[in-house]
């Protein structure tokens, strides 16, 4: 359930910066420290140990890059004592010189594909993969601990090397990844025997009929957290109640939707310590010969720690009740998965005083929301899934329920909302209702939609968004808009790093806006939208300072592409074709640019084309 | 197997679904036909899908917006495939039926949804019990043998085995009594 970790860029001279520390290190007489220059070796010496026993105290990665810019000395010792390492684009450098600038990396934090691969808007095999992240990373840090990676490809192969080339391994963390089964999982549980996260967060793992449970150590483990709700094969009950049993800091459990209720029940009656679970199909199997049906409310009730709730995967409305126990703790409560009816939901939502974190599908209606927003006045983040995604669905959610949620969740700072109606009026609302907002993002399916109520475009609604959300930073928008909208964009929205458009603007101007306006944009995602050659080339001094720009189905044409190319050497410009591979193709399909240090990738498909 | 078993179900609705659409538009069948595909390994199928679309989603502001658009709405495949839906109780969970013949110590279940016709659920009855079931005749029933395949349904009325559509019985059988003897006579003549 975590949301995008955003970083800081490193500032724009960091490129030149990086280039110049290629060159070998300068004599200690030439380096820029505060000791005079007459001294040699001892003082440097001393202060890269004084260096490196205060620098090891910084943990935020903004900070750091700050400090590994102060001179050279700081760069190398900073270079040193830096233990976790995020790279948002894999493709942003290569995995040596990750090794080389950095010494002694415990942990890795990994981005691969970009957000949109997700919705098939790219084809498979395109890239991000982590092979030779592990075998460099297998030579040059044997004790690293943790890998959390986000889109990116990883191999059965790959999950074996790492299991055998860290002995002090703990935490594996695989969001949105695929490549890899329960083949792969089974060697990671039974060689990392210091393990203690074993997060599978939305990933595609196949099916190998390995019984990867029972793959895991005999005596007690250390394990901490245990997520394996995505991985779409059966599991041996009997083992994983052995391993929850002889796992005594286990606090974090999310099983998949092939545990039954009363398998949730034997769990709970032996995990009473859980924090968070997810309760896997919530499905009372009616095939059991049992007489009478297990108390599920009492194990709940004996779970006095549960604190995040999610699941309810093949959902049986009758038992819900059942939760009603921990619903007063609750912090987070994810009904994503589960069809629930307002009047199933509003009994349940009476009692999540503590609601911050609530994600659900939009079958609770707006009397749902209604429901929500009288009771969890705590809330922060609101995710609305749509039921039936398609554009010409029914839409049970509306401006009424998002307006609801302005009205009553006051500290509310992350929404993401799939409807089919919407006004200007209920954005306008929640800008003014919701000052604390720094993620906003509107789906509104059926394209081009305007206000259904004054038949306007949706850009004033958006306008107050950026306008009056003095701290937003994420930004998604949908509805019919015009180059207007834009304009708001560039002139309020200073703090944005993400921006998502689709179907959206009239003109080159719209995109013009925001790429002179929004100075702290990093990562920019279009698709369908009629922006061309004038607009990219109107970002040109933005680009090195992004993380990445993706452009697909708009109106650029090839020689400009080129063009940019050849004027930005250390930005790699990648153009994914499709299929019906036609030359005289007036504009180009997909653009997907970003900066690297190491130059265009060797291991592009040939789908791909880089300029 | 279940492919198939689920794509028939799909074929069977088609013909008596109501949807709202341009005649000659296919938006219903997209969604189907995504739907189906997104049900299986999600990479292979989508491709095929992708270009029938891609070809339309093209045109931009042309006017017909029916035909499904690629990754619009932006939801996951993952989510897609998991939300529970309407369908889903009988999709993949199988059907386990408890199976009771007359004169024999132990009931049996079987998931119904393994098989595909009923020549296939017979044959493993058969094996499953050690009996033969003699000839299917629409009019008459079984003949040619002492056992007779009955199944009680959804109403609680006992049926002979073999009356009803294949797909029919699947969905309407709570469990299964192999009969014997003169019991079985008197189901033997059409309902």
């Amino acid at each position: 359930m975590s949301e995008d970790e955003e970083d800081q860029s490193p500032p724009p001279s960091d490129l030149r910066s990086q280039q110049q520390q290629q060159r070998p290190p300068c004599s200690p007489n030439k380096s820029r420290n505060c000791i005079s220059s007459s001294s040699q070796t001892f003082p440097d010496h001393v202060l890269e140990n004084v260096l490196e026993n205060v620098l090891q105290f910084l943990e935020s990665r903004t900070d750091r890059n700050a400090a590994s810019l102060v001179c050279k000395l700081w760069w190398k010792v900073e270079g040193l004592t830096r233990s976790e390492v995020f790279i948002g684009n894999c493709y942003a450098l290569s995995p040596t010189r990750l090794t080389q600038r950095f010494k002694r990396v415990r942990s890795l934090l990994l981005k691969g594909k970009p957000r949109f691969a997700d919705f098939n808007l790219m084809p498979p095999d395109w890239g991000a993969n982590f092979a030779p992240w592990v075998s460099t990373m297998a030579k040059a840090y044997p004790w690293l601990e943790k890998v959390d990676l986000k889109r990116i490809f990883v191999s059965d192969d790959d999950l074996a090397l790492l299991a055998h080339s860290f002995p002090g391994f703990k935490e594996l963390i695989l969001v949105c990844c695929e490549g890899f089964g329960t083949s792969g999982i089974a060697v990671v549980a039974n060689k990392c025997r210091k393990l203690k996260v074993l997060d599978l967060i939305e990933s595609e793992v196949t099916d190998d009929e390995v019984d990867w449970i029972s793959c895991f150590p005999e005596d007690v483990t250390c394990l901490e957290s245990l997520a394996f709700d995505c991985v779409e094969a059966p599991i041996n009950f009997k083992a994983l109640e052995a391993l929850v049993i002889r796992s005594p800091f286990l606090r974090k459990l999310r099983l998949n939707r092939f545990v039954s209720l009363e398998e949730v029940h034997r769990l709970l009656l032996g995990a009473p310590q859980l924090t968070s679970l997810g309760t896997g199909s919530f499905k009372h199997d009616n095939q059991s010969e049992q007489e009478q049906e297990p108390d599920y409310a009492a194990a709940f009730r004996a779970c006095k720690s549960v604190v995040c709730l999610s699941g309810f995967r093949e959902l049986m409305p009758e038992y819900l009740p059942a939760i009603l126990p921990v619903c007063a703790n609750l912090t987070s409560l994810n009904f994503s998965y589960a069809n629930i009816s307002p009047d199933m939901f509003k009994p349940i939502i009476h009692t999540c005083h503590k609601l911050q974190v609530f994600w659900a599908l939009d079958s609770i209606c707006d009397e749902g929301l209604q429901a929500v927003a009288a009771t969890c006045k705590e809330l922060r983040e609101l995710r609305i899934f749509p039921f039936d995604p398609r554009e010409d669905s029914e839409g049970p959610v509306s401006e009424l329920g998002l307006q609801a949620i302005s009205e009553g969740c006051r500290k509310l700072e992350s929404v993401l909302y799939f409807c089919q109606r919407m006004t200007n009026a209920a954005l306008i609302a929640m800008s003014h209702n919701c000052p604390e907002l720094t993620v906003f993002r509107l789906c509104i399916m059926g394209r081009h939609r305007p206000d259904h109520v004054t038949g306007k475009a949706m850009d004033e609604g958006f306008g107050a968004i950026v306008k009056n959300c003095k701290k937003l930073t994420r930004l998604a928008v949908s509805g019919l808009l015009t180059d207007q909208a834009f304009r708001y964009m560039g002139e309020y929205g200073k703090l944005i790093r993400t921006l998502s458009v689709a179907f959206a603007g009239d003109s080159d101007m719209a995109l013009r806006h925001v790429l002179e306006g929004c100075p702290r944009l990093q990562k920019l995602e279009i698709r369908d939208s009629p922006f061309g050659d004038v607009a990219l080339r109107s970002g040109m001094h933005r680009y090195y300072n992004m993380r990445f720009v993706w452009m697909s189905a708009c109106s650029l044409s090839m020689g400009c592409c080129k063009d940019v190319a050849r004027a930005m050497p250390n930005l790699v410009v990648e153009v994914i074709g499709s299929d019906d591979d036609d030359e005289n193709r007036e504009f180009v399909e997909t653009l997907y640019m970003y900066r690297s240090l190491d130059g265009p990738r060797k291991d592009a498909p040939q789908f791909v084309t880089i300029l | 197997m279940e492919n198939v078993g689920v794509c028939d179900e799909f074929v069977n609705l088609k013909a008596t679904e109501l949807r709202l659409g341009l005649p000659g538009t296919e938006d219903g069948g997209e969604a189907e036909k995504q739907k189906i595909s997104c049900g299986r390994s999600n990479k292979r199928a989508l491709p095929e899908t992708e270009k029938d679309i891609e070809s339309t989603g093209k045109t931009e502001t042309a006017s017909p917006p029916k035909a499904q658009i690629v990754g619009w709405p932006p939801v996951r495949s993952y989510r897609k495939n998991n939300i529970q839906t309407k369908k889903n109780e009988s999709e993949g969970q199988g059907m386990y039926v408890k199976v009771s013949m007359d004169g024999a110590p132990y009931l049996r279940k079987i998931d119904l949804t393994v098989y595909k016709q009923y020549s296939e659920l017979m044959k493993s009855l058969e094996n499953m019990f050690k009996f033969s079931v003699g000839e299917y005749f629409e009019r008459e029933g079984y003949k040619g043998s002492d056992f007779v395949p009955t199944y009680e349904d959804k109403d609680g009325d006992w049926m002979l085995v073999g009356d009803v559509p294949w797909e029919m019985f699947v969905s309407s059988c709570k469990r299964l009594r192999i009969m014997k003897g003169s019991e079985a006579k008197g189901l033997g003549c059409s309902v």
